[in-house]
């Protein structure tokens, strides 16, 4: 009996820690949608904003910013120095609020500017004339260097109040960035539209402290997007083996990364057997097993039947868009969009209300209803 | 006299051999281990086995062992497009990772002679440096 009961007990044991974390993803029952490419031939469209509904810019990895017009794709001259290494070069792009009457631009990047020798994730502003970029304007630079390959970050997002959001990852070096609000690295900053440092950033009267810290405690934020109707900043971030997280930002908050997740070591060993702390933040929604999350966005249009409301990411690992049903403060429903798509590097909801997403290998798609 | 002026100078040889002698192939491996760690280890896994169909194996590859320039090609300049690797097709993206010629040459090493594999070859920085990006094109 006693031996039985051990035995149950270590299947049970076993079983509850493979278990998905609820709920489960479900591949849907009738697929009534398609999708058609928009612009082709991009092998990683990190980034993307749009400058009107045929309009539009795209990043690539690598170094290069398209300006599209009505698919049609033209190299924009003027970029600043972008460091290629690893997961690092040039990451996000978008548009100034006002865009329409300034042709302002901001771009996240890998830069190798600074005296140690590597990169880090940098900040900038610049204005679009055309096919190419003028008063090029560094906004923040992380630091210092490294040569590490990892966690670069990094998304971009606006609230309402003249505020710019993005991200950087903890760079490599969990140990002692994300948890030290004195370095740069595993943190969302918030900055004003010139760049400048909001007096009421929370750190802002702390003396040793980067004043442009909104909130710490991250791994690696690479989806970033602004809820509809709350306008809080949402971000999505890469954990380590299992536990890909959802965050609703707040000033100040600690996000705990590396003392709390629920994540393990790509190598099997255990980070931390610690998921809470009651002075850091719980996530709103954790993947296990990690889905590799990067771009995020809400769909508020009436385009797609039962979609409006709902929060999409792209999934890099899985190759699918994943559609998270939210009701109340709970993710009640996943599901797969687009299966085996490709590596879904980004997701945008464009002006005319369509979602957008950047594929690796194929560049950026429209999903079609049909 | 002789022999003390033989001893002297070979000693003085062995001396400047070591100061300016580039890394030991144990020296390589060991920096490429930790290369490998930072830039591969996500697709490749650290087991080297890859993930069938989607990130080719290192572990016993044949692409890997039987073409050793065309490999130092990809990691230099990244790979694009259709492989075969142990008679499975892999028709992904490599992009290139930013390393330089001594990294690369490290890394080189390390999945050279690690999980089993086994190779006489030394890569070095300069064999690197001599790679053109037409052999991946």
């Amino acid at each position: 009996m006693n031996y039985f009961l051990n035995f149950t007990c270590c299947i049970f044991f076993f079983t509850s820690c493979a278990q998905e974390n609820f709920p489960a993803i479900e591949t849907p029952s009738a697929i009534n949608y398609s999708f058609e490419l928009v612009v082709d031939e991009i092998d990683i469209p990190w980034g993307m904003d749009f400058i009107n509904e045929s309009e539009l810019l795209v990043t690539e990895l690598s170094g290069i910013l398209y300006r599209v017009s009505d698919g049609i794709k033209k190299v924009v001259s003027g970029l600043p120095e972008v460091y290629l290494r690893g997961q690092g070069g040039l990451l996000d792009v978008a548009l100034h609020p006002e865009f329409k009457n300034n042709n302002l631009i901001y771009l996240t990047l890998a830069s190798s500017l600074g005296d140690n020798p590597g990169g880090n994730t940098s900040l900038y502003q610049a204005t679009l004339v055309g096919n190419s970029l003028e008063k090029v304007s560094l906004l923040y630079k992380a630091s210092p260097n490294t040569k590490k390959g990892q966690h670069f970050g990094s998304r971009i997002a606006f609230d309402e109040k003249g505020h710019i959001y993005f991200s950087v990852g903890d760079r490599g070096n969990r140990d002692q960035n994300p948890q030290d609000i004195s370095r740069d690295g595993g943190k969302v900053y918030r900055l004003n539209l010139d760049g400048t440092i909001p007096e009421d950033n929370p750190f802002f009267s702390s003396p040793k402290a980067k004043q442009a810290i909104f909130s710490y405690g991250h791994r690696n934020p690479q989806g970033m997007t602004v809820h509809p109707s709350t306008g809080a900043i949402w971000v999505n971030e890469h954990g380590p083996q299992g536990g890909d997280e959802i965050n609703k930002l707040e000033s100040g908050k600690n996000f705990g990364w590396p003392l709390i997740t629920y994540g393990i070591n790509y190598s099997g060993t255990s980070i931390t057997d610690k998921t809470s702390n009651p002075k850091m933040e719980q996530p709103f929604y954790y993947w296990v097993p990690s889905i590799a999350p990067s771009g995020m966005a809400f769909s508020t249009s009436d385009i797609y039947k039962g979609w409006k409301n709902n929060l999409f990411v792209g999934s890099l690992k899985f190759e699918y868009l994943e559609r998270l049903v939210i009701e109340g403060n709970k993710v009640v429903k996943r599901e797969k969009i687009l299966d085996k798509i490709g590596r879904v590097r980004n997701v945008k909801q464009g002006p005319d209300g369509y979602l957008y997403l950047g594929v690796e290998g194929r560049g950026i798609i429209k999903i079609m209803p049909l | 006299m002789k022999i003390l002026v033989l001893t002297y100078l070979l000693s003085l040889g062995i001396f400047f051999n070591y100061l300016f002698q580039n890394k030991t192939k144990k020296e390589s491996i060991k920096a490429g281990s930790e290369i490998y760690q930072d830039f591969c280890v996500q697709c490749h896994l650290s087991t080297g086995i890859g993930v069938f169909g989607l990130f080719p194996p290192l572990k016993a590859s044949d692409y890997l062992l039987e073409n050793t320039n065309l490999s130092i090609a990809g990691i230099k300049y990244g790979l694009k497009g259709k492989i075969i690797v142990n008679n499975e097709e892999y028709d992904g993206l490599m992009i290139r990772q930013g390393l330089d010629n001594e990294e690369v040459a490290d890394v080189m090493n390390y999945i050279l002679n690690e999980w089993g594999n086994e190779t006489t070859d030394f890569i070095t920085p300069n064999q690197v440096s001599k790679i053109p990006k037409s052999l991946v094109e």
